[in-house]
């Protein structure tokens, strides 16, 4: 079970606390109408989903309800991170 | 290949067990081959067996980077049913069902599928909404099934709660008689042996590192015993879908989870049906040795460690506790997690790629085992071909873009 | 019952022990005495009982091997009834008066078995022969495999409900150690000692480990008076919690680990104090493993014979229990270590007869204090095979060769009941396996060490194979300091002094795990390896001969390490056999993966206080108990218990909802829509940002207004409806589904703090702020109209879609005017606390209307009858608004692109021949179609039929006097008239014509009631 570090709480709180958003940084297109049906699909269901290195969104649903983001190791499942919506990771890694 | 019998146990057993056949060879890889089936699991096993069988193409090799079968195929709760709601679905699963009816003659090793009964339980007026229907829709294409009441299920299964003051008491489940379970390790090892009998190189211990690619089309791959040639690779890396994915450059629709079970100690016999429930989360079985074989929900997040998070085992066992109150007092023996390769609708991805000569099966989610044989059987065929089998053809990574997805997460839910 | 109370093994009190406390307990039937302190083993190796169980597949008789978490053969039964447990080890299961245990296998009994004559054929059932065999004739398989689960099983699983509690406490702290052995003590008073708070667990009912058993002394007094001082100092600190009886049996991730603390089973079965176990869910900063390791037997020919144990587990029940378990000892070993149990054995007045040494010439200080007591050490010699059937009568003894791989002479035997064993010791690194630390073979130990950490964990003492107590006792006191400095307590100093203990010069082990025979392994008679699944060696090289080269096919074509001890003492033998026929090293050969749970644990200790009732919580209405003591049927939605239909007493379900749909149609009828999720949303954004959830416009809806509105998932598909009103500037009230209401929070909170956070909008849920009573029908204005005053009713002032402010039986309310039945209706909303009272005056105030509360199911017909959709009921996450026939809904001027609009333009979903909401009217009125029940055009068609859809909703409409139903189905738009087809399970083929979705007042006249 993980323990994740709230940034808005600034707290650890156990992983039951929160609701996992998946990958982070997927941002919804300006003009969907102008894009083609691939494209679209890609925006909608294409992940990168790596083994490793990944920066996912998660949700402190039953504390202050805020979405953040963790780079989080998908092997080891250590955090490396948490930091705001917005913001860019500090930890990046070759996605292998 | 010499082929099993009890005479052939009898009379190896007179010459002390000192004589019998390797199950499968251990080779050299070859230079190149006509088609590399990456991952030697059952589905990548299967599909080397029917390429070999049905096909007649023998210059194969499976290349596996542990030992064969020891991915989810070591690590699942060996359900097995076809009662899928959608026709493309459940037509996929039937005829990997009607498969596994004859498997263990076919392979001439004994599978152990075993035609015990599936039962998925409803527990609210939706739930029994949509096992009606499923139910239906089974029936008419021709998917043995039923649905049956609260005192039928308690039939089925005397230790389990039908009370109605139970919190989500029991209204109804439907069954599935032809549905069970199978030996899990047994499929990958006769699938193994019968590939290898037919000329199959089964290359175990060796990593695919890269996928090599010429104008848009595939001329083998790089494995961490050097560079080999094919035709046509076919990756069923359960698991690892996404990760093989980036080698040719490509992404998929696929997220890839935890997938945690269980067993308890083995106790005496108890249950002889499957018992699946989608509302309260938790499916049991009882293993011909004893073991209550108990499978958990998926967890949240993305992970490829083969171990998922304690609080889901809890919210299972509770489940089960719920659902059979007598087993309080039943002790976990072991517990382990799989990695499910997990799609947006539940359903599987057997497709041609961008990359001419690539293929790829994956996707199966929670409901990959039951699926060994007649994945293989008609990804076989989609390779053999270079275009989808017909029972394949709804499960596409088109399908994506369309949007003409399959939504089976009712069917799958939790559960396989 | 016979009674025998003659325990002519027991000594006389041991370290734990007090012989002068006689307990009374049965074992198969048959009485016995043992003493307080004992175990069921010890009590029953004191009372000479050899065969404590049959094996699982060769049904051979087993005695006790160990004397604890490894035994593999004495599995009982404990107690009978609902409070009985299954699988428990004898040796761990104290002694309390009265217990009852019994053998799990052997038929008719434990000492006659008829199943032993299949073990007689065992070589007929060598690893996978049923993968060989019972496949022919085909359908005979499930016949084979009915006679095959017959042998399945241990223990039996209780019947009955289990009459105990279980608890849960989560805790944190800065150091859990685990294990109370020397280590361990010595860890968790340093890390005490520098302020940390300390949590020490050990799976025994006393702590000290292997000290309880031991006959060193240390600082000079003897080791079980060490323990107790320093626990007695530990109890001294007010940071330490002291955990015995409790296993620490999974180390999950983030230094997660889970502790199954036994609280009453020591007492009996019916104890009734309290939860029976508890699981403490323990966070820890840093982790001391001081685990202790398990003497690893060696491996010879009928070495299961009861009567053949592990030595340490011998001298355990001499000293810690005051048990011999025999009279005339043969000790095997391969190491100095086990000596001890010769001295211990002697020391307690009963014969050794031989000691053999693998080894040559071995002169370490226990082989020379035994040799010196005049001892037979027979050295460079091997036992090869153990003799007896139900209880050893001698060894066979063999000169071998310097590497122990072959007998080089003639064997003789040694008159003998007991054979003691040793091949060294294996460390007991589970928990560090469960981390993902991949263990390391060591040459020098002979083997396999914790891996690297993982975690924020270290090993110390001889779970990381270090076997001598000083520097046990060193490496833990470092390893508590150095866990209580990481996290964040103390700068590592080592506050106390290890204490003095004596030393043994020992000479190195040897590597030896399956001892030889005169004959090859697959000609000897069995070699077991793993007792309780009957592995043997020739199991082993036989899997290797066939093929099965990789550690883990091994384990999976034997089973070997898959029993209920998971293989803590025969794991490593079976490696060494398999790295030893594949020719190569066992660090070449690998390791297997350890998993949770360290020992079994209990179901009901994992599942705690969440189960029957607290399974899920109960969410009940402001009126739920007005609902109850009318009697109504519930229904579960979500988490809601909602009121289904109130029968009247000899009505039928049938009935009522008849009755109740007539009063709302005909006069007037009151729901509790309550369950219904409310959301607050303010801002001056609010506006943009609900009209970019919506598919329809929000940007002019002014106050006192309300709007229908449907929000579709990024993929197009409906995702929940409801109603929003607007409150005042910048204020609005979302309603949602009930089951939708928080997944629609946690959306809106989604984009807006994701995507859109320049838009300044604030949600909040009232859910259980307010309670909704909906009062429908052609007279809901004059039952409303008696108990709100100030609320000008007419249609004029307060119009269909309409909200006001006003006072509802003196409380304070917002009454909405929309409608879910095609009545005039208003929804009034007041204060949660309020909401009992507001129902029972509207109740008064419709009595001369004769108001009639409605449930769940009258609700649905009714809105059915008017073809509104139920999302989840007639939508399942494939369904578009087109779909659902509402393109009305969809916002064609917006400019913002809403979330899920260009998913309605995929080619999938603009392709003709969608599945559509139509209506259908079975040709005979009154036949009703059953809910889910699929809709085929040609109802001749042969299996499989192509099915163009299915019914989603469908009843009896009493004020129609037909029935009705939803469905959708291919085109159906445009099949309006046609004729389709349900067949039905029974063989019904029900006919219907696709008519309109709306059944009832099709020009929605009937809420504009002057």
């Amino acid at each position: 079970m993980l323990l994740i570090h709230c940034p808005h709480c600034r707290e650890a709180r156990e992983e039951e606390e929160y609701s996992y958003r998946g990958e982070a940084h997927i941002v919804r297109p300006l003009a969907p109408e102008s894009l083609s049906d691939e494209e679209w699909g890609d925006y909608l269901f294409f992940r990168s989903n790596p083994k490793g290195i990944h920066h996912e969104m998660w949700y402190h649903a039953v504390g202050c309800r805020r979405y953040f983001n963790v780079t989080r190791d998908t092997l080891t499942y250590e955090i490396l991170e948490s930091y705001l919506i917005g913001q860019q990771p500090a930890v990046t890694g070759a996605t292998s | 290949m010499k082929k099993y019998s009890a005479f052939s146990l009898l009379k190896n057993a007179l010459s002390y067990h000192e004589n019998w056949q390797k199950v499968w060879r251990n080779p050299t890889p070859k230079s190149d081959y006509d088609v590399i089936v990456v991952g030697g699991g059952g589905h990548g096993l299967a599909t080397a067996y029917y390429l070999a069988k049905v096909h007649g193409l023998t210059n194969i090799a499976v290349i596996e980077k542990g030992y064969l079968g020891g991915g989810n195929t070591a690590r699942n709760t060996t359900i097995i049913r076809s009662n899928y709601l959608w026709d493309e679905a459940a037509q996929l699963y039937e005829l990997s069902l009607k498969l596994w009816e004859g498997l263990s003659q076919e392979l001439n090793y004994n599978v152990m599928f075993s035609q015990r009964g599936v039962l998925n339980l409803g527990h609210t007026l939706q739930d029994m909404r949509d096992i009606e229907r499923r139910v239906n829709a089974n029936r008419l294409n021709g998917i043995d099934g039923e649905v049956v009441s609260p005192q039928r299920v308690k039939e089925i299964a005397p230790l389990i709660n039908i009370s109605a003051d139970s919190r989500y008491p029991i209204l109804g489940a439907s069954f599935q008689p032809r549905g069970g379970t199978a030996r899990h390790d047994a499929v990958a090892w006769g699938y193994a042996r019968g590939a290898d009998a037919l000329g199959v190189d089964l290359i175990q211990q060796t990593e695919v590192t890269g996928i090599r690619r010429q104008d848009g089309a595939v001329v083998g791959v790089e494995t961490t015993k050097g560079f080999i040639g094919a035709r046509k690779v076919a990756c069923v890396t359960a698991g690892n879908s996404s990760v093989v994915a980036a080698m040719a450059g490509l992404r998929l629709p696929v997220e890839s989870r935890p997938l945690q079970a269980l067993v308890s100690e083995p106790v005496k016999p108890c249950l002889d049906t499957v018992v699946m429930s989608n509302a309260v989360h938790g499916y049991i079985s009882q293993s011909d040795k004893g073991d209550l074989v108990i499978g958990a929900g998926v967890d949240s997040y993305n992970g490829y460690g083969q171990r998922g998070s304690f609080h889901i085992v809890e919210h299972t066992v509770q489940a089960i506790c719920e659902l059979f109150p007598a087993f309080s007092r039943v002790r976990m023996n072991r517990q382990w997690g799989g990695i499910v390769d997990t799609c947006p609708d539940a359903c599987p991805i057997i497709s041609k790629t961008s990359v001419d000569g690539l293929y790829f099966n994956c996707g199966w989610g929670t409901g990959g085992f039951k699926a060994t044989p007649g994945s293989g059987y008609v990804f076989a065929d989609t390779v053999a071909n270079d275009r989808p089998h017909p029972l394949a053809a709804a499960f596409t990574l088109d399908r994506f873009n369309s949007g003409a997805l399959i939504d089976e997460h009712g069917a799958a839910g939790v559960a396989h | 019952m016979s009674r025998s109370i003659m325990q002519k093994n027991r000594l006389g009190s041991g370290a734990c022990t007090d012989a002068s406390k006689r307990i009374d307990f049965s074992f198969n039937g048959k009485a016995y005495q043992g003493v307080a302190g004992d175990t069921l083993a010890s009590a029953l190796l004191a009372n000479g009982v050899d065969v404590v169980g049959r094996s699982f597949k060769y049904a051979r008789p087993r005695g006790i091997v160990g004397h604890g978490a490894e035994e593999p053969n004495a599995i009982i039964q404990l107690g009978s009834g609902a409070a009985t447990v299954p699988n428990l080890k004898a040796t761990q299961v104290e002694l309390y008066a009265g217990l009852e245990a019994f053998s799990v296998n052997g038929w008719p009994s434990v000492d006659f078995d008829l199943m032993g004559v299949i073990g007689a054929f065992g070589r007929l059932m060598p690893p996978g022969f049923y993968y060989k065999t019972f496949m022919y004739p085909k359908k005979l398989w499930m016949t084979y495999e009915h006679f095959i689960r017959k042998a399945a099983g241990l223990g039996a699983t209780p019947v009955e409900r289990d009459p105990d509690t279980y608890d849960k406490l989560n805790q944190h702290c800065d150091v859990l150690v685990v294990g109370a052995g020397p280590a361990g003590l010595v860890a968790a008073r340093e890390a005490a000692r520098a302020g940390a708070r300390v949590i020490i667990a050990d799976e025994q009912s006393q702590f000290g480990g292997s000290l309880l058993a031991s006959t060193q002394t240390l600082d000079g007094i003897a080791a079980t008076d060490w323990v107790a001082q320093l626990v007695a100092e530990l109890q001294g600190f007010d940071n330490v919690q002291l955990l015995p009886r409790s296993t620490v049996f999974g180390y999950y991730d983030h230094n997660f680990l889970a502790i199954l603390e036994r609280r009453t089973d020591h007492l009996g079965l019916t104890a009734d104090q309290g939860a029976r176990q508890r699981l403490h869910r323990v966070r820890a900063k840093q982790v001391v493993l001081a685990t202790g390791a398990f003497e690893r037997p060696l491996v010879f020919a009928h070495n299961d014979i009861p009567g053949v144990m592990s030595a340490c587990s011998v001298s355990t029940y001499i000293n810690r229990y005051g048990v011999l378990p025999g009279n005339k000892l043969v000790l095997v070993t391969t190491n100095d270590s086990a000596y001890q149990t010769a001295l211990d054995w002697h020391q307690a007045g009963r014969q050794v007869v031989a000691v053999v040494d693998t080894r040559t010439d071995p002169q370490g200080d226990s082989v020379n204090a035994v040799k010196a007591l005049g001892i037979d050490v027979i050295d460079g010699h091997a036992v090869i095979e153990a003799q007896g059937s139900k209880r050893v009568k001698g060894a066979l003894v063999a000169p071998i060769n310097a590497d122990g791989t072959a007998v080089t002479g003639s064997a003789r035997g040694l008159n003998c009941d007991l054979i003691a064993s040793s091949g060294g010791w294996s460390p007991a690194i589970h928990l560090s396996s469960h981390t993902g630390a991949k263990p390391q073979w060591d040459e020098q130990i002979v083997g396999f060490r914790p891996g690297e950490s993982k975690q924020q964990e270290r090993s110390a003492g001889a779970c990381r194979g270090t076997y001598s107590l000083a520097a046990c006792l060193a490496e833990g006191g470092n390893a508590g300091a150095e866990a209580a400095k990481l996290a964040g307590c103390g700068d590592g100093t080592i506050h106390f002094a290890a204490p003095v203990c004596q030393e043994y010069a020992q000479q190195p082990q040897q590597a030896l795990f399956l001892l030889p025979h005169t004959q090859s392994t697959s000609r000897a008679p069995s070699q077991f390896v793993d007792f309780q699944l009957d592995v043997t060696a020739g199991g082993v090289e036989l899997a290797v001969r066939e093929g099965f080269e990789s550690v883990e096919h091994v384990k999976r074509y034997t089973a070997l390490g898959f029993g209920t001890d998971q293989g803590k003492l025969g794991n490593i033998n079976g490696m060494a056999i398999l790295a030893n026929a594949l020719g190569q090293s066992i660090a070449e050969t690998g390791t297997t993966i350890f998993r949770p749970s360290y020992t079994p644990s209990t179901f009901g200790a994992l599942a705690g206080r969440d189960v029957n009732q607290l399974f899920d919580p109960e969410r009940y209405t402001a009126m739920h108990r007005w609902h109850v003591e009318q009697g109504a049927e519930f229904e579960n939605v979500g988490q809601w218990k909602r009121p289904w239909y109130f029968p009247q007493s000899g009505e039928t379900m049938f009935d009522a909802v008849n009755r109740e749909g007539l009063a709302v149609r005909n006069s007037v009828g009151i729901l509790d829509a309550s369950t219904l999720g409310k959301i607050d949303i303010q801002g001056p954004d609010a506006a943009e940002f609900i009209t970019r959830i919506y598919t329809n416009s929000y940007l002019k809806l002014a106050p006192g207004k309300c709007r229908y509105g449907v929000m579709l998932k990024e993929d197009g598909m409906i995702f929940d409806d409801g109603v929003c009103a607007c409150l005042g500037d910048n204020h609005y009230l979302m309603f949602t589904t009930t089951g939708g209401a928080a997944g629609v929070l946690a959306w809106l909170e989604l984009w807006q703090q994701t995507e859109w956070p320049e838009l300044q909008v604030y949600f909040t849920s009232v859910t259980d702020h307010w309670t909704t009573a909906t009062v429908s029908g052609p007279n809901a204005r004059k039952v409303i109209a008696k108990v709100c005053a100030d609320i000008d009713l007419s249609n004029q002032a307060f119009g269909f879609m309409d909200w006001r402010d006003g006072t509802v039986a003196g409380v304070k309310a917002r009454v909405f005017r929309i409608s879910f039945t095609g009545e005039l209706s208003y929804e009034v909303n007041v204060p949660a606390h309020h909401g009992r009272h507001v129902w029972e005056q509207l109740m008064e105030a419709g009595a001369e209307f004769d108001i009639t509360p409605y449930g769940t199911e009258t609700m649905h017909v009714l809105r059915a009858e008017k073809g509104f959709i139920i999302v989840g009921q007639d939508t399942d996450g494939s369904m578009t608004p087109s779909d659902m026939n509402m393109d009305w809904v969809l916002g064609k001027n917006k400019t913002f692109s809403y979330l899920g609009k260009r998913s309605l333009e995929r080619s999938d979903t603009t392709r003709d021949n969608r599945k559509q909401l139509v209506g259908l009217k079975t040709l005979v009125a009154t036949e009703v179609i059953p809910e889910g029940a699929q809709i085929v055009f040609d109802s001749k068609q042969k299996i499989p039929m192509s099915m163009q859809g299915h019914v989603t909703s469908s009843y009896y409409s009493a004020c129609l006097g037909h029935s009705i139903a939803l469905a959708v189905v291919k085109g159906g738009l445009n099949r309006l008239g046609q004729i389709v087809y349900c067949p039905l399970a029974d063989g019904r083929i029900i006919a219907a014509e696709i008519v309109s979705s709306v059944f009832y007042d099709p020009k929605g006249e009937r809420h504009h009631v002057e």
